[in-house]
């Protein structure tokens, strides 16, 4: 081990290809990393956002706020059941919104929600005609104070204050009152548009488990509103039930996959071709004395310690590349969680790469070293 | 030619040394290959002394390195029996042989093999680190060691920085680390010239019999077998003392 740790001192020269491929490698990773977990959070922020234990669409939605209608017998239906304690109307629409300054034709997504309990980070409903803007929409020249015109039939709503992580669908939230929300859906879509009390989801605040509450919900629904039938989901069921989500994770995982999957090979290649390149030198120390393991554990801290430099030049040049990106100019969220997990990965396949080599060494007889003169 | 002659006194510090070094006892390595047999090593019978250097000379294909194989704990016989400074080998598993070889001999190679990013003295300390670590003892002792093989103003130097004869000298060095019962030399002349392999020679003798420890030299040089305290041929696996 010692061995192994003083040549990677003493000759760097020999792991630089592999530390630079391995570099590569780890950027992609954790960029590909904090894109995902990036258009994961800007289309998922809202519904992260609510401050509720189960979240309730209509049965045939598909979990999509757009396409669910809860009429206002249901809620009542669900405000009778004793487990729940508190329930908000939730709405939103996605339009464009012209921003003050901006040009004629350049027009931020914004989807403004009408809600009656306040999401996580998002004050108390404020008063008609006045939203809270997400912080992303700063990127678009949104300012507070402002009035933004939503949509064609351009209705205005003023700015009055900032929230953050509150995205949907990619767009930055407006939060509005419930009446603000419906006259702006009746002005823009009248298609979409709603009467009266309907939502399109509620919140529900309860004190069950939330999938418990949301059972017992569908369950009560099911039985008094045949025509009109919930499907209740927890917050993280219903986060992961946003349309494209599951689709999203799935796509960047398999790439990440099949990302690690190179670093595997790459590492699984250089080890052993350094060990037949030091098939005599291993001879000649089993010949002293060493055992394989000895001889096997070095290889395998040389490849944990370029695994780490690598992932520590990666992690800075990814570090380096978001804050020289424009904000809102890509949806690249770097964490540490992310990094962390990439470079446990990367040290995963390093030991994997390098257990190719196993029994190369293993097979390495000391006998080779007598009566050869190479 | 002169022969040197052996040594007057001898210096027995311990009961072990009064064993003898080597002790091989109708000692049978047979290679199969396919449905026959090679012989390489037909019964050998070899004792070597304490102190005793002796040099085991044959052709390429003889058996001899078979011989210094065996007697190094490298290769298992076939049959026979295998003592080396009082410790019988026979039975001794891989793992056995592996720590045997840690501590009970020494080995220089042909090309001699030094650890090419290692100093001279980590070449030396190297040993210890492959096993049981003792730490301070051990490179007290390889500056020791570097000091009487005349390397001490070399303990720095990659074995690219030193001369053929240094080289050699650190190899030698590394071999006697651990204190051996026996050290096998294996052609430590065949890459140098007359004059250089005979200084190597005469260094390997005084280093060894000034330790009086027991070395077999394997040769197929003639010229350098009056070094040694006698020679032991070898032929088709065949020894003849």
């Amino acid at each position: 081990m010692i061995l192994a740790l003083r040549e990677l001192r003493r000759r760097p020269g020999r792991f630089a290809t592999a530390g630079v491929i391995l570099t590569l490698i780890a950027v992609l990773l954790m960029f590909l990393g904090g894109l995902l977990d990036g258009l994961i959070q800007a289309s998922t922020g809202a519904v992260r956002a609510q401050d509720a234990d189960v979240i309730v669409y209509s049965d045939n939605a598909q979990a999509s706020l757009a396409r669910s209608r809860i009429e206002p017998e249901v809620r009542e239906t669900i405000e009778l059941l004793s487990a729940v304690t508190e329930v908000g109307g939730l709405g939103v629409v996605q339009l464009g919104a012209r921003v003050p300054d901006a040009g004629p034709r350049d027009l931020a997504g914004v989807a403004l929600f009408g809600y009656e309990l306040a999401p996580t980070g998002v004050p108390d409903t404020p008063a008609d005609g006045e939203v809270y803007a997400d912080e992303v929409l700063r990127a678009d020249g949104v300012e507070a104070g402002m009035e933004l015109l939503l949509g064609p039939a351009r209705s205005p709503v003023t700015v009055i204050g900032f929230v953050s992580d509150t995205s949907f669908n990619g767009q930055g939230a407006l939060w509005a009152s419930p009446a603000t929300w419906r006259d702006v859906l009746d002005a823009n879509r009248p298609d979409a548009r709603v009467s009266g009390e309907v939502f399109q989801a509620l919140v529900v605040r309860g004190d069950a488990e939330p999938d418990d509450l949301a059972a017992m919900i569908d369950r009560i629904t099911a039985e008094y509103h045949t025509a009109s039938a919930t499907r209740s989901l927890s917050v993280p069921d219903a986060v992961n039930a946003i349309p494209g989500v599951e689709e999203q994770q799935g796509t960047f995982n398999q790439i990440i996959g099949v990302t690690i999957v190179i670093a595997l090979v790459v590492i699984a290649l250089f080890f052993s071709l350094i060990t037949v390149e030091r098939a005599g030198l291993y001879g000649v120390l089993k010949a002293l004395g060493a055992r394989s393991s000895t001889i096997f554990a070095g290889l395998v801290a040389q490849a944990v310690v370029v695994t780490l430099i690598a992932s520590s030049i990666a992690a800075a040049l990814t570090i380096a590349l978001d804050a020289a990106l424009p904000p809102g100019s890509l949806p690249l969220a770097v964490s540490a969680d992310r990094i962390i997990t990439s470079v446990l990965l990367l040290l995963v396949a390093a030991v994997v790469g390098c257990s190719f080599s196993l029994r190369r060494v293993l097979r390495i007889d000391p006998a080779s070293a007598i009566g050869s003169s190479s | 030619m002169t022969i040197p002659s052996p040594p007057t006194a001898v210096h027995f510090d311990t009961a072990l040394h009064l064993e003898p070094a080597l002790h091989l006892d109708d000692v049978r390595k047979v290679y199969p290959m396919g449905d026959a047999e090679v012989v390489a090593l037909a019964s050998a019978n070899l004792t070597v002394g304490s102190d005793e250097m002796v040099a085991l000379v044959g052709p390429s294909g003889s058996g001899k390195t078979t011989l210094c194989s065996i007697a190094g704990g490298i290769l298992s016989a076939t049959a026979g029996r295998i003592t080396v400074g009082g410790q019988d080998i026979t039975g001794f598993s891989d793992k056995e042989l592996t720590s045997f070889r840690q501590e009970s001999v020494g080995f220089v190679f042909q090309a001699v093999n030094l650890v090419p990013f290692l100093t001279a003295r980590e070449n030396l300390i190297v040993v210890d680190e492959l096993g049981r670590r003792t730490g301070a003892p051990a490179r007290e002792r390889a500056d020791q060691l570097l000091e009487e093989l005349g390397l001490a103003d070399r303990a720095k130097n990659l074995p690219s920085q030193l001369s053929g004869g240094q080289r050699q000298r650190v190899a030698i060095g590394r071999a006697l680390m651990n204190e051996p019962d026996l050290v096998l030399f294996d052609e430590p002349t065949s890459a140098l010239d007359t004059e250089l392999g005979e200084q190597v020679m005469e260094l390997i003798r005084s280093e060894m019999k000034s330790r009086g420890t027991a070395a077999i030299v394997v040769t197929h040089d003639e010229r350098i077998t009056h070094f040694c305290d006698r020679s032991v041929h070898i032929i088709d696996g065949h020894l003849d003392a």
